[in-house]
């Protein structure tokens, strides 16, 4: 699955000096979230770079998804600051702050695309109308333009056969590819996932992580909830290990996953090993 | 019924029939539209708000639709509303099923996978597109069912109407009863028509329910 040309190509060659870049993509500080007595986030630190890919990994709870759906305001958190590109992600940059009204949040939201577990397709539309319709909605394309983008888009993941067929006629491996092709037709700066390959059958998650090469290789920043252990190894620049709402290590995957000193760390890689080995 | 009264009374049964399918189908409309205000202003988080609209809700559905209409066409003019007898049975229609459809139309609401609404946010289309495009044909599919019963049900209650006075084809029924002394056949012939007349609502719901899911076939239960 080649991915041809692309707009973002040319910041890939950045990759090897992410530091020098002036504005992170994304920045967290101190951010902290619970829901009711349960502390879900406590005082979360972490920079994205731009074209760079971050995976967080961490055991069931430990508030990944909440983490990655804070950075889109899906998810309110109470304390500390998100910014996507230095803009402050849900609330005024004021003192006191208030929330952002609904169309600020949209223009936020445009800039950062988001794949689910579930694909959450809209199943009353073919492939080509799930890529269009947000294209037509929020880019104001006409009709036509949005269904050229799609198809192109389409064609990007692999699909370029399926855009009439509707989402229940697709495999759950080929429903995920539409959903990439639905996001990246925005062109967002950002990527987020969460367990994008979760819901899979084993034999199709191979085609949903070679997107997300080619996405990577394109220069695309991508934060991604998962684990996929090998894709995390061999594709993130950096690797954040969440254990109870802590950021608990972080660092290059092979810092990560061969010289953390962090025992639960150790446990959540050892259970992995263990059920990947028979 | 022999064919002289057929003949002396056809055309106001037909005239009847038509005014039974124009109530019904304008009070059909009228209690959808008013059901789907009612459950969206139900989202809003204002409790006096929240409080009317479901006072509403039971009080509509707790009464009888008869006493209603009474209330409607005999009690309106005591607060200066003064309904001719169709627009005020059409009008009751309506009034009464926006109370089922708007319970209909709640549950279906609930209904629509989360997950669908918040890619549409997460992609930063507008609400009302999302309603539009996202929610509500989701909607569409999960009450299809309870809207065609509803409609039956509706389909039922015109005969009410007669009551006011308004000519639908009961109202004619019985005048053509009350002049000729009809027989016990002729009731049980009009019970029959309703019945067919509920039944095709049903059958056109089955078609429709059938069009509105059309998508959701898996190759393997897709006809050939
Ligand atoms: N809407 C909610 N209301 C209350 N508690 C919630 C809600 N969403 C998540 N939680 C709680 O927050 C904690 C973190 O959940 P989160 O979904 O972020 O974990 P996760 O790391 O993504 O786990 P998993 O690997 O199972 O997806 C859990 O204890 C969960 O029960
Ligand atoms: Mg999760």
């Amino acid at each position: 699955m080649a991915i041809t040309e692309s707009p973002a190509a040319a910041t890939a060659t950045q990759r090897s000096a992410p530091a020098a870049e002036p504005t992170p993509m994304v920045t967290i500080r101190g951010v902290s979230k619970a829901y009711g007595p349960n502390v879900v986030l406590r005082d979360i630190d972490l920079t994205v770079n731009k074209s760079e890919v971050v995976c967080l990994i961490g055991p069931s709870g430990s508030g990944k998804s909440t983490l990655l759906r804070c950075i889109n305001f899906l998810e309110v958190y109470d304390r500390g600051e998100i910014r996507i590109e230095g803009q402050l992600v849900g609330y005024s940059d004021t003192t006191p702050r208030r929330r952002l009204s609904n169309a600020q949040l949209r223009g936020l939201r445009r800039n950062v695309g988001m794949v689910f577990q579930q694909f959450n397709l809209w199943p009353h539309m073919t492939a080509l109308e799930n890529v269009a319709e947000a294209l037509v909605q929020v880019r104001g394309m006409d009709k036509g333009a949005a269904a050229d983008r799609a198809r192109q888009m389409l064609a990007r993941v692999g699909l370029a056969d399926k855009a009439d067929s509707y989402p229940s006629r697709l495999s759950g491996g080929q429903q995920q590819r539409v959903a990439i092709a639905r996001v990246i037709a925005m062109e967002p700066h950002l990527m987020l996932f969460d367990e994008p390959t979760s819901a899979l059958d084993p034999e199709l998650v191979g085609e949903v992580l070679q997107v997300m090469r080619d996405l990577a290789a394109d220069g695309m920043t991508m934060v991604v909830v998962t684990h996929e252990m090998g894709f995390a190894a061999n594709v993130a620049d950096r690797v954040a290990f969440l254990d109870r709402g802590r950021i608990a290590a972080f660092g290059p995957p092979r810092e990560v996953f061969h010289e953390s000193p962090d025992p639960r760390l150790t446990q959540f890689l050892q259970t992995y090993h263990e059920r990947n080995s028979f | 019924m022999d064919s002289n009264l057929l003949v002396q009374y056809g055309p106001a049964l037909l005239r009847g029939f038509g005014v039974t399918i124009l109530c019904w189908a304008a009070g059909c409309a009228i209690g959808m539209a008013l059901g789907f205000v009612i459950m969206l202003l139900r989202q809003i988080e204002v409790k006096p708000l929240r409080w009317l609209l479901r006072a509403y809700i039971e009080v509509i559905r707790g009464t009888p639709f008869l006493i209603q209409l009474f209330l409607l066409y005999s009690g309106g003019p005591a607060i200066g509303l003064r309904l001719e007898a169709t627009t005020a049975g059409i009008l009751g229609l309506g009034i009464y099923g926006s109370a089922y459809f708007a319970e209909i139309f709640r549950a279906g609401f609930q209904a629509v996978p989360k997950g669908q609404v918040e890619a549409a946010h997460s992609l930063g289309m507008p609400y009302g597109g999302i309603l539009r495009r996202v929610i509500l044909p989701a909607m569409l599919v999960s009450t299809v069912p309870a809207l065609v019963n509803m409609m039956a049900i509706l389909t039922k209650e015109t005969v009410v109407l007669s009551i006011i006075t308004v000519p639908e084809l009961m109202y004619e029924m019985q005048t053509m009863a009350a002049e000729t002394f009809a027989s016990f056949e002729t009731i049980l012939g009009m019970a029959l028509f309703y019945w067919l007349l509920v039944e095709a609502v049903s059958r056109l719901g089955r078609r429709m329910e059938a069009r509105v899911t059309r998508f959701l076939s898996h190759p393997s239960n897709a006809r050939a």
